[in-house]
């Protein structure tokens, strides 16, 4: 990725004193360069567990930042020489995104479908089947996790594997292809569930009336595609438990160009930071950005996922100032690197902190401390 | 031209005008500041992570300990997040009590900070008027939910405690009596020309500037800009009552202090209003269901606290304990324009400029 790059020159001095040579610090923030011109060298890891999973871990980077139907043809081509064991550790967190994505469709359908009703009783016999798809999309989505858990737990074995590079498709255990299909399988039923849901929403919830914030979703998502990259926009939705919040998922190499865009089109001018926050998904991390108009109150949560191994998410404080200590926040608890950011150093936890407390996976060195 | 030697001053963590364990290193040149650091995270909890174990009912009396001098807010953003995210209705009489502690609260935030803020700027009588006035909000309060700064008070879906006998009247008795003490504080400080002489002109900035770095409460409301989520964003039952949102224009420590007194009265007629149409009788709590289990998903809600946007974003998987949670404090992102304000002022100035942006330290590090 360009990012790398872009990272190093980004980076200031100062970092580099406030955290030494330690290796255990080191998994989410320092030795990114060194990990990208060595793919191939397993690097150390915050989690005791995964230590020696290293460079199974890389690899596994094209699957947080690809949609998910890229990666399973990636993964289709990867080949014999690829572990099994990897394969389908991927395979499983596309499926339990899927799953989730799947799952959220359905809570956000339904939600909406609530309010349109106005009231609880919509017709229980309508309601019924909507409500049974969406526990079974949880249910899949939880599985599919399970799985994952699984086969990470697992598949800490994955030799030094030449990263993505398809070596050709060898077709080689059976093992590995009973594993595919019969997880294709469990995907084709999983949208089959999901279709049934949004059919199921369909026939009651048919006058779902848009939300209000809708045109401004519309307006900012053309403008991305068409001013920033036609790529930029990863996803974009209404979130409805947010008070129809404009939630739009930007991809990271395009975020610093979106952020000036965000900041200085005059349809948008979201001039002011209300809030950054960070969140571990475990499968990887995401960054989001709450930005507004304080005149027209037009209002956006932007969102950056990144890589759980080597997170960064360029630095939006050359474009708001205001984004300066909370992105050291979330770089100090949850180690995402923000390459362009003037002052990368912790902010809450002391200078010699080791590891990222905001992570899942966080387990303190000293635990007398 | 005489040359100085630069110095290097280190200012707390343990001082008294850095209300709160701030530690600020300061490079001088001569009275001059060339460079200033703020050091923050002594008071840091792990607010956020210990939420991560918790229920959300648990989660109110750390809320109590973030913004120790605006508990009330506090609470409230978190219980509005989760009933945001569950559709949850807070009865008439819940939403009253709400309000009028949340702006009983505005006001005894804000005599603390006028006490402490001329305490910093060497008056000292000032503080001994502050600290009695709020102590009667205190009274209050501690009857109303037994305790003083921690009341724990909301819950998900209404208030811990009704308003017992007679308490509603104490509040409206209050209010005349605090205005007329604020005239008072009008009187004593607001023309005195020592004090201006302290604060005009000093640690200014404009609009632009406050809306790049993101500030909120009276450090953006005295650029001018007119921004009060309680007007802007309505929450609870604002749109109900009449007030104004004051707004400085020279962006100055003068300015904001202004801003801060007109916010008292100003809270002062939303609470005469309140207590007028207080409903007589009634639930408060509304209907929760006995597990609190927001829907999968996310939300960010935020409030007008005295320090300004406080906001609480919640990620929940559908269990009882959130997935994430992030606060949102003002204090925190306020202080973030210090070190550019403080360049170029003088040492005399840095306590004035620091104590005109209100902050509190166990929301800085929450």
């Amino acid at each position: 990725m360009s990012e790398e790059n872009k990272r190093e020159e980004g980076r200031p001095a100062a970092p580099e004193q406030q955290e030494p040579a330690n290796t255990q610090e080191v998994a989410g923030s320092e030795p990114a360069g060194a990990g990208a011109e060595h793919p191939n060298q397993p690097q150390p890891d915050t989690m005791p567990e995964h230590s020696d999973g290293g460079a199974s871990g890389k690899p596994a980077e094209p699957s947080a930042s690809a949609p998910a139907g890229e990666g399973a043809g990636a993964g289709a081509g990867a080949a014999a020489a690829a572990d099994p064991e990897r394969e389908a550790k991927i395979k499983a967190a596309q499926e339990a995104r899927a799953a989730r994505l799947a799952a959220k469709a359905a809570a956000e359908g339904g939600a909406a479908g609530g309010a349109a009703g106005a009231g609880a009783a919509t017709g229980a016999g309508a309601a019924d089947p909507e409500r049974e798809a969406k526990i079974k999309a949880a249910q899949e989505a939880r599985a599919a996790r399970l799985a994952a858990k699984a086969a990470a737990e697992g598949g800490a074995s994955g030799g030094a594997a030449g990263a993505g590079a398809a070596t050709g498709a060898g077709a080689a255990d059976p093992e590995r292809e009973a594993k595919i299909k019969a997880a294709q399988e469990a995907r084709a039923a999983r949208l089959a569930a999901k279709a049934a849901a949004e059919g199921g929403e369909a026939a009651p919830a048919e006058p779902k009336p848009p939300s209000p914030k809708q045109p401004w979703l519309d307006e900012a998502v053309e403008l991305l595609k068409s001013e920033v990259h036609p790529e930029a926009v990863e996803e974009a939705a209404i979130n409805a438990l947010a008070g129809d919040m404009p939630t739009i998922t930007v991809k990271a190499e395009h975020w610093r160009a979106a952020a000036e865009l965000l900041r200085d089109h005059e349809k948008l001018g979201c001039k002011y930071i209300r809030n950054v926050t960070g969140v571990d998904y475990e499968t990887h991390l995401e960054v989001v950005y709450f930005v507004l108009n304080l005149e027209t109150k037009r209002e956006y949560a932007i969102k950056i996922r990144t890589d759980r191994e080597q997170p960064s998410v360029p630095s939006a404080t050359p474009v708001w100032p205001g984004a300066n200590w909370p992105e050291r926040e979330i770089y100090d608890l949850l180690g995402v690197d923000f390459p362009g950011h003037p002052d990368l150093r912790r902010i809450l936890m002391p200078d010699d902190w080791v590891g990222h407390p905001l992570r899942k996976d966080y387990v303190p060195l000293d635990p007398e401390v | 031209m005489i040359r100085t030697e630069e110095l290097l001053l280190n200012v707390g963590p343990q001082h008294p005008s850095t209300h709160g364990v701030f530690r600020l290193v300061v490079k001088l040149d001569g009275e001059v500041i060339t460079e200033a650091t703020p050091v923050i995270g002594y008071l840091h909890r792990g607010t956020e992570k210990l939420a991560e174990s918790l229920n959300y009912t648990q989660i109110v009396p750390y809320t109590d300990r973030m913004d120790y001098l605006s508990a009330m807010t506090n609470n409230y953003v978190l219980c509005h997040a989760v009933e945001t995210m569950m559709g949850i209705e807070v009865p008439e009489r819940a939403q009253f009590l709400r309000l009028i502690v949340m702006e009983l609260q505005r006001v005894a935030s804000h005599l603390v900070w006028w006490g402490t803020y001329l305490l910093d700027l060497g008056a000292l009588s000032p503080f001994l008027f502050a600290f009695k006035e709020r102590e009667m909000i205190i009274d209050l309060f501690n009857e109303l939910c037994g305790a003083r700064l921690t009341y724990n008070y909301m819950r998900v879906g209404g208030v811990k405690w009704d308003a017992p006998p007679g308490w509603i009247d104490k509040v409206r008795d209050f209010i005349p009596y605090m205005e007329k003490q604020l005239k008072e504080y009008d009187r004593l400080v607001s023309g005195n020309e020592i004090f201006l002489a302290r604060v005009k002109g000093v640690g200014q900035y404009d609009a632009e500037t406050a809306i790049a770095y993101g500030l909120s409460g009276a450090n953006l409301r005295c650029t001018g800009v007119k921004w009060d989520l309680r007007k802007d964003e309505p929450y609870c039952i604002y749109d109900r009552f009449e007030f104004d949102v004051p707004v400085g224009t020279n962006g100055d420590c003068y300015d904001r202090y202004l801003v801060r007194m007109e916010e008292m009265r100003q809270s002062l007629r939303i609470l005469k209003q309140a207590v007028e149409q207080f409903p007589s009788s009634g639930e408060t709590m509304g209907k929760v269901p006995r597990a609190i289990r927001p829907p999968a998903g996310e939300t960010y809600v935020r409030i007008e606290s005295p320090r300004g946007e406080i906001g609480c974003h919640i990620v929940s998987k559908g269990k009882a304990e959130p997935y994430r949670l992030k606060f949102r404090r003002p204090s925190f992102n306020n202080l973030q324009i210090l070190p550019k304000l403080l360049v170029g002022e003088t040492i005399t100035n840095l306590i004035a400029i620091l104590g005109g942006v209100d902050i509190v330290l166990g929301e800085v590090d929450c």
